[in-house]
Parts: structure tokens; C-alpha cells; sequence
């Protein structure tokens, strides 16, 4: 097991360092720098400034410097949004007000999501199951900023029971959230109601009502931990797909968190902060993805420790 | 009341007329035949034709293009003259959205077309092969599955923007010239799909494809001499054409999603080219005073996407035989 | 004769509302088994035989329906229990034991985990006594180092000893009758033998009885004492194993003898299939089920249905050839 975590951990740092490469090769071997944007700066400024920065060195050498510092917690400084700011105590202070409202989300969409696919599936057939099964598709087939504007209008403007801009309350914290949250949640309903009835109909479980186990027994004990396998396997995308989800919902809720820096940094071409906020943003998933991996393990015993990657 | 000449035997013609064979159906008659029973995709259906008719004929209804710009209409409310109502530089809402319906369905199919085909050829070949191939195939698959495919395109059109400007600019080619139209935030996200999310499909096809090589009209297709792109070609892909249809139809509307998604943060498609999503971001400014510019957008954007979902879902379960009911 | 018989079905009906229309999956049969005892079903994929089992042990689910008959168990009605007298029941009285060894168990779960809870579920005893009774179990059926196995999980056990375990979960609460449903079919011939040989000491040791449901007359001619027949949801014969091997009275049995490859077979003697398909039980043809594939189908055979015949003591058929005028007595 812990071999495992190791050999994964290292893959893991892999990816991160082929990420960090690959980008910050496309952003430097790609024609327009970051000045380019704003008056065009004589020749000697734009040499100067080049030289401050680094830019004048031939690419691989400003990546083995970037590398080298970013080990070292050195994500650089912003050339534009924040002059002269380090890029990772920019990161550090918006960070936090996102990771919030993530973690709100996360846990919103798997609270509901879940037993929202288990009632489904329990209730077969039936007006529930229908209903649940229309609202869940209805949720994965309207986008964020639709969810999150047309709440906005809703309970902010129209019945104005909900604050509209920034964190004052906890009530601030409802809609951003809830949009956020919308999507995965009905996803997981749906794949916690698949998954459930393919393990209702599996042959332990005539088993175990042939032994005469209590119903609720065979429904908590038997069915939910099965069904729960690939409920995990989706957690890792979740995470992905809350985080970016954020761009959209502090964009539309004016925010101050790290997603809403990020678009904005990336219309300015304001580098240092697009490089560092993708790492960050990048290692964030990667080791989620990895956590994710480990808890498999614990929870489907068929999973082989000593070999590495998922059976498919 | 039994006659005596009842225990003579049964000619074999009595047998036979007693019972009546079921007729036998083809599969895509059966599976046609699920389709139209099922009465939300069938309804589907008919939305989507619906929107299909609103994007590509409705504008030549009406009187404006979706540039034009009226002096002295801006920013009207839904009205006889104006349907949808006009935005703030006077422009006709009713075409815009038209316009914005069509560039988000177009962005979706081909998307999907790129999809198709790269994970379809990368699936058979990977599964076909087998073996060592098959290994660093897939290998390359989970690599790309680990990548925070959001990130890598917003990377993609920050970066490509400003040298896509620069070449449009100053090139004065064909090539140069449609493109630009369509514009460097599209390209990305087109790149971002042959890079990224081919592999869901290419996942899909190679399952298939494993299955499927073993029957025996594989073995026999080599036996008599036939190579692998023949076989690949002519005895695998029909018989996945089932997946593949599927596959495909549901990739439309998660690449609609995607491209309304990154246009409402502004890195998807670029004016004066519209899509529903980036009409919803224009709009939000005034999502107040003028919330009609950013609902109806929305709404006809989601009505396209669960449309398309349910119908997906309809078709899936019409073509899988083994319903889960 | 009149002991008191363990289990007596009367004209059990049993039919599934689908989609498509009404199945009769079995269509009124009737049987008793006495203590100690035996039992073969007999008959191919679809003639009822599994359906009429799960109706025994109350595992029939929708849209199968009991629509008709009795069961009685010890002379109680089990058709009228409720859910929790019947979840009492299963697997304490009745236990029940399928065919795919290799799915047939919770994946997430160690082989103790689920064979203690098969104890545990209906008698409340200390977890370390139920712990001792399942390594038990586990060394009657043959198994070695059980504690080392009670800790594994299914997917480390080959299939012949995970359908070991199967048994060992079946009889952990001395049930009065175990339904067996193919519990040979999935496995390699030899270790088909082997879990036979140990049915057959565990059947004679404890005086349980047995229903047997398979395909397989082989396997009947070993393990059973007495066999019922069945195609398209009826008895089409019913006997002790001698009488149906060595008085075959019904069409449908004699065919099947003859189908199966003998080992005394003279040089190459061709098996002598039973043509026809088998029949459509959505809409059942009139009269015999077996009637268009019979080589002495006769014009009645497809108007009415057979009356069931007594051929010996204790052994009947259904088949018009033993209802001729003249002939026999028609029950």
C-alpha cells in the first residue's frame, strides 16, 4: 500500500512538471509577450523590462529558472494586474474565499446528489422516479451562469430575499453555492440511481434476501457500498469541475475570489498569475484525483494494491 | 367428449399451422420502432427541429442581420416590431439569438464530428492492435484524462490570441480570412477538443472493438487474407455503429455546454460573431433593468442542450437492447 | 402412508405480467417432498422449473405474480405469510443456493462477514459463537484452513470453493429444505462431482431434504430420489428416479434419455435430438405443450390439454397415448 502512495505521489509530480512545462513553453514560444497589449513601449523600455523580467534568456533557461524558484515557493511577480505583487501571496490571500465556497458545493452536491439517486432508484417507476429523473436531466443540461444569473434575477432583484453582490452574510453564500452545486448534484443523482439499480439487480442480493436479511440491511449494507464505487470514481472530475465552476459563479456574483483573478488575468495576459494559478489550480486536482485513487482502494477490496493504475 | 378418430396422429402440416412463427425483425426496425414509443424523445425531437428551423431559416424572415445597427432603437423591450427587443447599440435581438442558436449548433456538431472521428480511429486501432500498442495507447489516454481540461483550454485562447490577431491581420489569404471570422477563442476551443476530449469516445469504440474482434467472422474475414484497416473498416465499425451514433449525439450537447460556458467568461467566441452564451454575458451588465436580454438566451440555450440530452438518452435506450427500464 | 410430509405444492400458478402480455410461467403443478428426500426438477431453460422455486422461498419478484395454488411447509400455508414471517423463514427453514458461484456473493465483503451474517440475522447469539459455528460450516463443506479463508474475500476463492461456501451460508441454520437451482451447471465437470459427492454426505447426514433443479439427468440419476419433469410450465412426469429412468412413461422424458450421450454407447451411435423449438409462452398453443415437437403427436394432442396419469405407484404423466379409449384410466 504505501509503495503504492509513493509510485503515485511521484507520477503525480510528473504530470505536475510536465503541466508547468507545457504551458509555460506555450506562453513564452508563442509570438506577443505580455507588454505587447498596452502602449507599445519604446524599444529601450521594452528592453528594460524585458531584461527585469527574465524574458530576455533563451526559453529553456527562464523555464529551469521558474522551475527551480517554483520549488522553492517563488511563483513570481505580477507584471500587470498587481505590479510587482509575488504572484503566491496573491494566490494565498484569494484563495481561501474560493475554496469555501467549493467546499460548500462539494458537499451540497454529494448530500443531495446521492440519496436524491438512491430514492430513484428505491422507487422505480413510480411518479418519484420520474420526477427526479426530469430535474436531474433538467440539471445537467443547463449551464452555470444560467442557473446562477437566473437565481440572481429571481431572489435578488425580483423578491430580493437574497444579497446580490459579495460575502456579507451567510445568506451570500446560498446562491453562489447552490449554482455551483446544481450540476454535479443532479449528475450524481443520475449516477447514483444507475449504479444502484445495477447493483439491486446483482446476484449477492437475491443472495442476501435468500438468507433473510433485513430489507434496510441489504439496502444500506449491501447495495450502498457497491453503488457508492463509481460515485467515487466521478469525485475527482467533481473537484475539477467545482473549481472551474467558480470562474463562472464569482464572476457572476463579483466575488473576490481566486477563479474570477484568473479570467480576468488571463484577458490581461498578466502571465506569472495565469502560470502560478494553473499550477496551483492543476495541483489542487491532481492530488484530489489522487486521494480519490487511494479511498478506491479501501472501498472495493477487488482493486489489486501491489499493481498500479485502475482495472477498467 | 372425446372422438375416437381424435387419437389418430397429427400430420406434420397440423403441427406446423399450430402455432404461428413471430415475424422476425431487423435491429434498426426494433430499434426505430423503441425510439418512436418513447414520447419524450420523440418530443425532443421535434424541439430540436424546431430550433434547427429557428437558427438557419429564421433570419431570412427577417429584416435585419445581426450587425445592423438602428440608430435611435437601442435597448427597446420585447415588442411587436422587435420580438426579443433590441440591445444597447440597436441591434435586433430576435436575429441575434437566431445567430447566436446557429454558431452554438454548428460549434457543437463539429466539435462532435472531431471527436468522432479521432477517438474512433484511435479506439479501433488501439484495440485492434492490442498488445504493446494497446498499452501505450491507453497509456497516453489516462494522461490525457488527468488533465484539467477547463484550464488547458482557457490557456489555449489566452495564448493563441494575440498571434491569431497578428496572422489574420496580416494575412490576406482564404484561410486567414474564414478563420478570423470564426475567430481565435473558437479555435481554441476546436484544438482543445482534438487534444482532450476525443478519449471518452476513443475509450468507448476500443471496448468494442475488444469485444467484437474475437467473434468469428473477424477470424474468418483473416483467415481469407483481409488486413486490418479492411476488417477494421468493413466488419467492426458497422457493428458499432450503434455506440457510435450514440456516442456522438451525446457529445453534441456537452460541447454546446462547453463553448457557452467559456463564451459567457469571454474566451469563446469574439464579436461580432454571437453565440448564446456570449450573448448572456453581454447581457449581463444590465441583467436588472433588461433581464429579458439574458433569459431568453439562457433559456433557449438550455431548451437546445436538454433537448438534445433527452434525446441522446432516448436513443441510447432505443438502440441497446438490453433495456433498463 | 400418511407421514406428515415436509412440503406439499397444490396446482401452484404462477404468471408474469410484462409488456408484452401475460406469461404463464407455470401453469398448475403439484408435488409433495418428504422429509428426507430428494427431489429433481427437471427441464430445459423456460419450462418454469427455477420460477416455481423462487415461488417456494418467496424470492419471486415482479412482474411475476403467485396466481394460484397452495404451498404449504409443515402444513402452513407459506403463501399467506407476511414479509416478516417470511424473512424469518428464508434461510433459516428454507434455504436456497443458485447456480453462478462467481457473482453470487458481495464483492466489498470478507467470506466471515457474510456467513456470520447469515447466523446472526436469525439467531441472536454472540458474535464469537456465530464466528465458531460459520468455521464449522466452512470445515464440514470441505474447506481448509477456515480461519485463514474466513477472513478472504470472494474474489481470492476459486469457483468450486466459493460455491462451497455458498453451501456452507445455505445450511449454517439447519434448514428443513434446501432449494438447490443448478448449483453444478457453472462448474468444471470434476468439481461438479466433487460438490455432488458433498451434497450427498451432507443430504445423508442430516436427513435434510433437498429440491434439485437442473438440466442434467446425469446429475438427477445420482443425487436424486424422486423427479419431476417439466416443460413449458407443467409436470409432464413425475416419479421415482428408477421409474423415469427405467419405466419412462412421457414423450418429452424419453426424448431427453435419448439425447443424452451414453457412456455404453456401441460405436458411434448418433444422439437423436428432440426437434422443434421450444414454445412461446406468451401465447401458448392449445392443448399439450409438447404436442408439435412429439413424434406420436395425435390430432388431440393439440385441442386439449393431457389429463395426468397414474403409470405406477407414485409415478405419473400427462400424455394423451395413455388416455386411448380402451387404454389405462384417466384420472
Amino acid at each position: 500500500m504505501t509503495r503504492y502512495v509513493v509510485q503515485r505521489v511521484a507520477q503525480a509530480l510528473i504530470v505536475l512538471l510536465l503541466i508547468t512545462s507545457a504551458t509555460f513553453l506555450l506562453m513564452n514560444l508563442v509570438p506577443g509577450g505580455p507588454f505587447l497589449s498596452e502602449k507599445a513601449p519604446s524599444e529601450q523600455v521594452l528592453a528594460a523590462l524585458n531584461e527585469k523580467y527574465g524574458l530576455d534568456q533563451p526559453v529553456l533557461v527562464q523555464l529551469k529558472n521558474y522551475v527551480v524558484n517554483l520549488v522553492q515557493g517563488d511563483l513570481g511577480v505580477s507584471y500587470k494586474m498587481q505590479k510587482n505583487r509575488q504572484v503566491i501571496d496573491i494566490i494565498m490571500e484569494m484563495f481561501p474565499i474560493s475554496a469555501k465556497i467549493g467546499a460548500i458545493s462539494l458537499l451540497l452536491a454529494l448530500v443531495v446528489g446521492i440519496p436524491m439517486g438512491c430514492v430513484a432508484a428505491y422507487n422505480r417507476g413510480t411518479r418519484i422516479d420520474s420526477s427526479l429523473r426530469v430535474l436531474t436531466t433538467l440539471g445537467i443540461s443547463v449551464p452555470g451562469f444560467v442557473v446562477a444569473t437566473v437565481l440572481l434575477i429571481l431572489f435578488g432583484s425580483i423578491w430580493h430575499l437574497l444579497p446580490t453582490v459579495g460575502l456579507t452574510s451567510w445568506k451570500s453564500y446560498i446562491m453562489p453555492c447552490f449554482s455551483n452545486a446544481f450540476y454535479p448534484m443532479c449528475y450524481i443523482g443520475r449516477l447514483a440511481r444507475s449504479s444502484m439499480l445495477d447493483v439491486i439487480n446483482q446476484e449477492y442480493i437475491r443472495t442476501a434476501r435468500a438468507k433473510g436479511v433485513a430489507p434496510i440491511t441489504i439496502v444500506f449494507k449491501h447495495a450502498l457500498r457497491n453503488a457508492f464505487i463509481p460515485v467515487l470514481t466521478y469525485l475527482g472530475p467533481l473537484t475539477a469541475y467545482i473549481l472551474t465552476g467558480g470562474f463562472v459563479v464569482e464572476s457572476v456574483f463579483n466575488i473576490p475570489g481566486l477563479g474570477r483573478y484568473f479570467v480576468q488575468s488571463i484577458s490581461n495576459r498578466d502571465y506569472p498569475i495565469i502560470m502560478g494559478t494553473t499550477i496551483f489550480l492543476a495541483a489542487l486536482i491532481i492530488c484530489m484525483n489522487l486521494i480519490v485513487d487511494i479511498l478506491y482502494r479501501y472501498v472495493d477490496p477487488r482493486i489489486d494494491l501491489s499493481k498500479g493504475g485502475n482495472k477498467e | 367428449m372425446i372422438m375416437r378418430d381424435s387419437f389418430e396422429p397429427a400430420s406434420r402440416e397440423e403441427k406446423e399451422s399450430h402455432f404461428e412463427l413471430v415475424k422476425g425483425v431487423s435491429y434498426w426496425q426494433d430499434a426505430w420502432r423503441r425510439l418512436k414509443r418513447n414520447k419524450v424523445a420523440m418530443i425532443s425531437i421535434y424541439i430540436i427541429a424546431f430550433i434547427f428551423v429557428f437558427a438557419f431559416i429564421g433570419p431570412m424572415f427577417s429584416d435585419y442581420d445581426y450587425t445592423t445597427q438602428l440608430r435611435g432603437q437601442e435597448n427597446i423591450a420585447p415588442s411587436w416590431g422587435f420580438p426579443f427587443g433590441t440591445d444597447n447599440l440597436g441591434r435586433d435581438l430576435l436575429v441575434r439569438t437566431m445567430y447566436g442558436a446557429r454558431v452554438s449548433l454548428i460549434v457543437g456538431v463539429c466539435a462532435s464530428l472531431i471527436v468522432l472521428v479521432i477517438g474512433t480511429v484511435y479506439g479501433s486501432v488501439s484495440g485492434y492492435f492490442g498488445g504493446r500498442v494497446d498499452d501505450v495507447m491507453m497509456r497516453v489516454v489516462e494522461l490525457i484524462y488527468s488533465l484539467p481540461d477547463i484550464l488547458v483550454v482557457l490557456l489555449l485562447s489566452a495564448v493563441l490570441r494575440t498571434p491569431l490577431q497578428i496572422w489574420f491581420n496580416s494575412s490576406g489569404g482564404f484561410i486567414a480570412g474564414k478563420l478570423s471570422v470564426v475567430g481565435p477563442g473558437l479555435i481554441s476551443i476546436f484544438i482543445a477538443f482534438g487534444l482532450l476530449y476525443w478519449v471518452g469516445m476513443a475509450r468507448i469504440i476500443r471496448g468494442q472493438v475488444l469485444m467484437l474482434k474475437e467473434q468469428e467472422y473477424v477470424v474468418a474475414a483473416k483467415a481469407l487474407g483481409a488486413g486490418s484497416k479492411r476488417i477494421i473498416v468493413k466488419h467492426l465499425w458497422p457493428n458499432c455503429i450503434g455506440q457510435i451514433i450514440v456516442t456522438t449525439c451525446m457529445q453534441i450537447p456537452s460541447a454546446i455546454f462547453l463553448e457557452s460556458f467559456l463564451s459567457f467568461l469571454g474566451v469563446g467566441v469574439s464579436a461580432p460573431l454571437t453565440s448564446l452564451g456570449s450573448m448572456s454575458a453581454d447581457a449581463l451588465g444590465g441583467m436588472y433593468t433588461y433581464s429579458y436580454r439574458l433569459i431568453i438566451p439562457a433559456i433557449i440555450l438550455s431548451l437546445m442542450i436538454l433537448s438534445l440530452n433527452l434525446f441522446g438518452d432516448g436513443l441510447r435506450d432505443a438502440l441497446d437492447p438490453r433495456l433498463k427500464k | 402412508m400418511d407421514n406428515k410430509k415436509l412440503l406439499e405444492i397444490k396446482d401452484l400458478k404462477v404468471t408474469f405480467f410484462t409488456h408484452a402480455g401475460e406469461v404463464k410461467a407455470v401453469g398448475g403443478i403439484s408435488y409433495d417432498l418428504d422429509y428426507g428426500e430428494v427431489m429433481g426438477i427437471v427441464g430445459e431453460s423456460g419450462s418454469g422449473k427455477s420460477v416455481e422455486a423462487y415461488s417456494i422461498i418467496g424470492l419471486l419478484q415482479s412482474p411475476g405474480k403467485i396466481v394460484g395454488g397452495e404451498i404449504l411447509f409443515e402444513n402452513k400455508n407459506i403463501l399467506e405469510f407476511d414479509k416478516k414471517q417470511m424473512q424469518d423463514f428464508r434461510g433459516n427453514e428454507i434455504a436456497m443456493i443458485f447456480q453462478n458461484p462467481m457473482t453470487c456473493m458481495n464483492p466489498v465483503y470478507t467470506v466471515g462477514n457474510q456467513l456470520i451474517e447469515a447466523v446472526l440475522c436469525h439467531h441472536k447469539i454472540p458474535k464469537k459463537e456465530a464466528q465458531k459455528r460459520a468455521i464449522d460450516m466452512l470445515n464440514l463443506v470441505g474447506i481448509n484452513n477456515p480461519e485463514n479463508r474466513m477472513k478472504q474475500y470472494p474474489h481470492e476463492l476459486s469457483g468450486g470453493m466459493r460455491q462451497r461456501v455458498m453451501i456452507a451460508m445455505g445450511l449454517i441454520c439447519d434448514p428443513k429444505l434446501l432449494i438447490a437451482d443448478e448449483p453444478t451447471t457453472a462448474l468444471d465437470v470434476t468439481i461438479q462431482a466433487q460438490i455432488l459427492e458433498l451434497m450427498k454426505e451432507i443430504q445423508k447426514n442430516t436427513q435434510m431434504s433437498i429440491i434439485f433443479i437442473t438440466h442434467n439427468l446425469g446429475v438427477v440419476a445420482d443425487i436424486c430420489h424422486r423427479v419431476s419433469v417439466m416443460y413449458a410450465g407443467k409436470i409432464v412426469e413425475q416419479g421415482n428416479v428408477d421409474d423415469i429412468f427405467y419405466n419412462t412413461s412421457h414423450p418429452y422424458t424419453k426424448g431427453l434419455l435419448k439425447s443424452m450421450p451414453r457412456v455404453d454407447a456401441e460405436g458411434y451411435e448418433r444422439l437423436i435430438p428432440i426437434e422443434g423449438t421450444p414454445v412461446d409462452m406468451l401465447n401458448p398453443p392449445e392443448g399439450c405443450g409438447f404436442a408439435t415437437r412429439c413424434q406420436s403427436c395425435m390430432k388431440i394432442c393439440l385441442k386439449e390439454a393431457p389429463p395426468t396419469i397414474e403409470v405406477g405407484e407414485r409415478h405419473t404423466s400427462s400424455c394423451w397415448l395413455l388416455a386411448m379409449p380402451g387404454e389405462g384410466e384417466v384420472n
